[in-house]
């Protein structure tokens, strides 16, 4: 079956700017990613900041365009066309803050109109509100409201319900909770694992959370400095991660239980910031099972 | 007796608009010398009003305290003087702020910042120290946030420094004086994982070099387990379940903090 989306050797280069204005060089923010979402799929991709996700998911979007490789939607590249309706139709994104992305301005039923408008929707465009609201398990009559009266999970449904009011097959949630509470975004997750299997969406979840990673992707993707350094089936990437990396991310977690923490491998921590190669060689030196050449894996 | 800080009975409520909402409502903790102990709690649970009450930071109106005491080594904060109080500011007890960004001011370098807040603390406890002491002092606690290298560190602004190293700079901040007591309010939050590990692994060594106490205030339970031997829930401005770490999170009692607990994403995913 063809995927949803397949991303070809995706790269993408800025360049460094230096000292008044002159330029310094360029940095790979992405380098070379390929990737491919079945259908119904939940895709995971994990990193810190710097890693490129959120590049990635611009590109997606069509709001950044790649230095080289191909996006595929539906097997149709959308490159060369970034602001066609019907690449927008297929793609909708749910943003990290909901209280940035929404206009506070505009009322519930107003916000998530703008979709509608800007795709001609033909039908009953206040019935269609009330049952966008429905889906993400808001009362109709919130529709009046303006975002300043909602709490930060409810404003987050109603990014959700504008994402899915012109019928997407495909939506990149871009740390969707990593603005809620731990009890509000168990419910948001909940719901988001609804809207997958009722509607035959297909998510593209980044996150810097490995844990929920865990709980709510079925295939992972580990970013580091722009690559994918590791992929595979969630559950065989967490106990057996391969990837120097991704033992380090995974022996940072912060967790609950005794469980949790036998998972971790037991590797010392890196003091600095985003570990570069040099570090993670070091890492490896003093690690008792040393995984696939780091040298190797980013070269 | 034995607590370093004892909050007894603590009521707060605050007024807006004419209308009084109560906020706290007796909320009671010990932090003993030298113990590590958190309070945790989502927002709105009433945790940050209960450390700035502590630090004596609260905005009195629209806040008001209805009851209660904060003993600070047997002594009433809330009815203290406010000259003895400030003594204790910054010094005995001092604070670790989260946002590692907007807590450094951008036009000065980190040893003017931590210089000028030593010269007060100094000078709030008559002691006397000059200029170069005060320097050596600096590169001493920046040293002891293990940062590579203490002089460039100082001379630094703040933006030259990136975020995990900016939370370093403010944990040597909280250590400047040499307190007894830390309050840290969400440490790390803002930083990502393999960073904030590292922090967390920080405040704990330090924490245990120096014998210090440390009140730990997050909203994150794997935070709450790394770094505490014993937890305080709150929620809606009580403490609703306390306990040793390891037991309240193997066998919560309360209802509120089944539902925090089983609300948290498993690294072992959800079949354990």
């Amino acid at each position: 079956m063809m995927p949803v989306l397949e991303l070809r050797n995706l790269t993408k280069t800025f360049p460094i700017k230096g000292a008044f204005g002159r330029r310094g060089g360029t940095v790979r923010a992405v380098n070379d990613v390929s990737l491919a979402i079945a259908n119904g799929q939940i895709y995971g991709l994990a990193g810190e900041s710097g890693s490129g996700k959120s590049t990635i998911a611009r590109m997606i979007m069509g709001l950044t365009v790649p230095t080289s490789g191909d996006i595929l939607i539906d097997g149709v590249s959308i490159l060369g066309k970034q602001a066609s309706l019907a690449h927008r139709q297929k793609v909708q994104m749910v943003f990290q803050n909901p209280g940035a992305s929404l206009n506070p301005r505009r009322t519930v039923g107003q916000s998530v109109m703008v979709p509608l408008s800007a795709h001609s929707y033909s039908g009953n465009r206040a019935a269609r509100i009330g049952d966008l609201l429905e889906m993400v398990q808001l009362p109709a009559h919130f529709a009046d409201r303006y975002p300043h009266e909602l709490s930060g999970g409810q404003k987050q449904r109603v990014a959700i319900a504008r994402a899915l009011a012109v019928e997407p097959s495909l939506l990149v949630l871009d740390e969707p909770t990593s603005a809620l509470d731990v009890s509000v975004q168990a419910k948001v997750i909940d719901l988001l694992e609804g809207l997958v299997a009722d509607l035959g969406l297909t998510y593209l979840f980044i996150s810097h959370d490995l844990s929920l990673m865990r709980n709510f992707a079925q295939t992972v993707g580990i970013l580091y400095l722009g690559q994918i350094v590791e992929t595979g089936p969630v559950a065989s990437v967490f106990a057996d991660p391969q990837h120097d990396y991704t033992r380090l991310l995974i022996a940072s977690v912060p967790v609950i239980s005794e469980a949790e923490a036998a998972l971790r491998p037991h590797i010392p921590l890196i003091n600095g910031e985003i570990p570069t190669a040099e570090d993670l060689l070091a890492l490896r030196q003093n690690s008792p099972n040393p995984g696939p050449n780091t040298k190797e894996a980013l070269s | 007796m034995t607590a370093l800080l004892s909050v007894q009975n603590l009521s707060v409520s605050f007024t807006t608009y004419g209308r009084t909402a109560q906020v706290l409502h007796n909320v009671s903790l010990d932090v003993p010398e030298g113990a590590q102990i958190a309070l945790v709690g989502e927002s709105g649970s009433g945790k940050s009003v209960t450390m700035k009450t502590i630090m004596g930071i609260l905005p009195i109106p629209p806040a008001r305290i209805e009851g209660g005491a904060v003993l600070f080594d047997g002594r009433d904060l809330l009815t203290m003087p406010e000259r003895d109080r400030q003594r204790l500011r910054g010094t005995a007890m001092s604070m670790v702020f989260q946002d590692p960004m907007s807590s450094l001011n951008p036009v000065f370098t980190i040893k003017d910042q931590l210089g000028t807040i030593l010269k007060y603390a100094d000078r709030r406890l008559g002691r006397d120290r000059n200029t170069r002491a005060r320097l050596a002092r600096v590169h001493e606690v920046l040293a002891q946030v293990r940062m590579r290298d203490p002089e460039r560190v100082a001379a630094a602004f703040p933006v030259q420094l990136s975020g995990g190293m900016r939370q370093r700079v403010l944990i040597a901040m909280a250590l400047l004086s040499e307190p007894r007591l830390l309050i840290a309010d969400e440490p790390g939050t803002a930083l990502d994982v393999t960073t904030q590990a590292q922090i967390l692994k920080l405040l704990k060594d330090l924490v245990r070099e120096n014998r210090l106490a440390l009140l730990m205030i997050t909203h994150n339970l794997g935070v709450v387990r790394e770094t505490s031997a014993y937890t305080y829930v709150m929620n809606k401005g009580r403490i609703v379940e306390h306990g040793h770490t390891a037991a309240l999170f193997d066998a919560p009692r309360d209802a509120y903090t089944r539902s925090l607990i089983a609300a948290v994403p498993r690294l072992t995913g959800r079949e354990a």
